[in-house]
């Protein structure tokens, strides 16, 4: 039993990085119909920006990763959409899928190339402490990832449904014509999406590049669980990515420890296959109409 | 073009293919052929196009997404292997894989049409990594990561096709017999509706055509052209494990469908030229190939959608025009 909670907890807190990725993905569908397929890169990249910050330029941690969340909102967010994004917006989903695919590619090869081949160690932000509570033995380190991704979450649910800015971005993702109409500027809202995508790309990269390490390859894992959570709890809902995330994480977990280690990758995929056969809207999504 | 210039054109290209390895001098014409290495590239390059014409069939006249090309590779290059192994006749194999990914393809296709449009796209990268962990873990059929050695070139009525050259030859009928029926599907009248299909779904489906069955087909028999093309791909490199058949390895054939230029009958050829041949040209920027290859894709998705037949195309068309 007391297995099954640690699991459960240590479930949660990756799933919860899960969630953050998986957000942003949602956020990028809504507003401009990009699937983004390099979004586990996004996640691979910004722990790389804060190593060369630590590295090269000898920048303490704190600074180095609050410039890696920038750096990361002004390439991965403003770049990518007016450089990648914007010369295919309105010109169907085919080629934007076709470039964030080569997106992945050039940035899985650039961080090879120039950076590291090798998987890279990453500091903690949370110590490494074990505490012991009612039979339960929990990692700090876990639990710190939990609470500053939720706190993340927490302030995107408030900024999203709070604010005059975050009311103004929903309606652009519902209906950009009327949002238009009603005198939303669109494109400055399509543009928040991104740099909002950015952000937590980065803070997942800062938070899970400590268990996973920082590699080139890492976002080939973490892009595709992205995608599972985000269709697991619905394409068009930010809260069906939370719950699609949180899930992912904590049956990745109970598999790692129940199943073999050999198809511990094959669970959250099964999970999608039956999703999409069962309740192909996500679990708190809604159908898509379709237009002529 | 008419029907006639069209069939006349693919001859004359077959034959120039077929002269390319060969060593002409016997014949009084000063021209030595392909090294063995040569040969075995441009194999590899019609191999790819086989299994590339099966992605362009999928996204560029069924309009769907599949990132599993590799995967099926792999099904038709692991049976054919595997199968090989046991004595049974290449053959058999190779219509075996090419009606066991068909079977898959179906399987996969069938639900995940039923719902959206871009859900095939998630189903397939499901299955893509599903099927190559199957290859990596079920060492006692697959070998693992050891993969299968040791390969037999196939024997064809008694006849062995241990050169390269001679392989090279059967390769190229058979990637010409399957380009031959992809092109007379496509003119048929059912290939016509695919690309009514592409243009428009809603209206295809108001003029009575069965959107779902049509695109399911045209998946699966993509599909079924990717494990053709694996069925050729294991006795071409002669020894398989689990890394070609990857996902990274079926999202580049997505990307190089469109760099050819998807929904072009040529562009699988040209795609699959620039990802198998170019950088066999390019040794010197190893490194750096799949970069520029990646910013090459961008820029040319920003600029021509069409890929590169469409820049061809883009250019003779302005000059006709002056």
């Amino acid at each position: 039993m007391t297995d099954l909670l640690q699991l459960l907890i240590a479930g949660l807190a990756t799933g919860a990085i899960y969630a953050l990725a998986a957000i942003g993905f949602t956020l990028l569908w809504q507003t401009s119909q990009t699937i983004n397929f390099a979004q586990g890169e996004f996640v691979m990249l910004p722990a790389f920006f804060a190593l060369i910050a630590m590295n090269w330029f000898h920048i303490p941690l704190p600074i180095a990763l609050v410039l890696a969340v920038l750096a990361s909102m002004l390439l991965l967010g403003a770049v990518f959409r007016y450089a990648v994004v914007g010369p295919l917006l309105g010109r169907g989903v085919l080629p934007l899928v076709i470039s964030t695919l080569a997106l992945s590619v050039l940035m899985k090869e650039s961080v090879k190339e120039f950076v590291s081949a090798q998987a890279e160690s990453f500091p903690t932000l949370v110590p490494d402490l074990v505490i012991h509570f009612a039979g339960l033995s929990v990692s700090i380190a876990q639990l710190g990832m939990l609470v500053i991704s939720l706190a993340a979450i927490g302030l995107l649910q408030w900024f999203l449904g709070g604010t005059r800015t975050g009311r103004q971005m929903q309606a652009t993702a519902q209906n950009p014509t009327v949002a238009r109409i009603l005198g939303v500027p669109v494109e400055r809202m399509i543009l928040y999406t991104f740099l909002i995508n950015a952000a937590l790309a980065a803070i997942a990269s800062i938070l899970i590049s400590p268990i996973y390490l920082a590699k080139f390859s890492n976002g080939e894992t973490l892009g595709l669980i992205a995608f599972v959570a985000a269709i697991v709890g619905g394409f068009n809902q930010v809260r069906g990515a939370i719950a699609g995330g949180l899930l992912v994480g904590v049956l990745d977990n109970l598999a790692a420890a129940y199943v073999s280690t050999a198809y511990r990758q094959a669970i959250p995929l099964i999970l999608l296959v039956l999703i999409i056969l069962f309740r192909p809207q996500g679990l708190l999504g809604r159908k898509e109409e379709r237009a002529v | 073009m008419s029907t006639r210039h069209s069939l006349l054109l693919g001859l004359v290209l077959l034959a120039l293919l077929a002269l390319i390895p060969a060593d002409l001098t016997n014949l009084g014409i000063p021209y030595p052929g392909l090294k063995r290495y040569g040969t075995y590239i441009l194999t590899l390059w019609l191999v790819t196009a086989i299994a590339a014409m099966g992605v362009n069939l999928i996204v560029g006249y069924a309009g769907q997404e599949t990132l599993a090309q590799a995967a099926f590779l792999g099904i038709g290059a692991y049976l054919t292997a595997i199968a090989g192994k046991h004595g049974v006749p290449f053959g058999l194999c190779f219509i075996g894989s090419g009606i066991v990914a068909f079977i898959v393809g179906i399987a996969l296709g069938f639900p995940a049409l039923r719902v959206q449009k871009h859900y095939l796209a998630f189903v397939t990268l499901a299955f893509s990594v599903l099927a190559w962990l199957v290859f990596r873990n079920e060492a006692e059929i697959t070998g693992g990561v050891m993969g299968v050695r040791d390969i037999a070139r196939p024997i064809v009525f008694g006849f062995k096709l241990r050169n390269a050259v001679h392989f090279y030859w059967f390769v190229l009928a058979i990637a010409a017999v399957l380009t031959f029926a992809l092109w007379w599907i496509l003119q048929s009248p059912w290939g016509r509706a695919f690309t009514a299909l592409r243009e428009n779904p809603l209206r295809a489906e108001s003029l009575g055509v069965d959107v779902r069955l049509y695109t399911l087909l045209a998946f699966a028999l993509g599909s079924a052209y990717g494990g053709m093309a694996g069925s050729l791909y294991a006795p071409l490199v002669e020894f398989i494990d689990p890394s070609p058949f990857a996902l990274g390895p079926s999202l580049l054939f997505m990307l190089m469908v469109v760099v050819g230029g998807s929904g072009t009958f040529f562009g699988p050829f040209v795609g699959a030229g620039v990802a198998v041949l170019l950088p066999e040209w390019l040794r010197a920027w190893e490194n750096y190939y799949l970069m520029i290859y990646a910013v090459a894709v961008m820029v040319l998705m920003a600029l021509f959608p069409g890929g590169l037949v469409g820049l061809v195309a883009f250019f003779t068309r302005k000059r006709s025009r002056l």
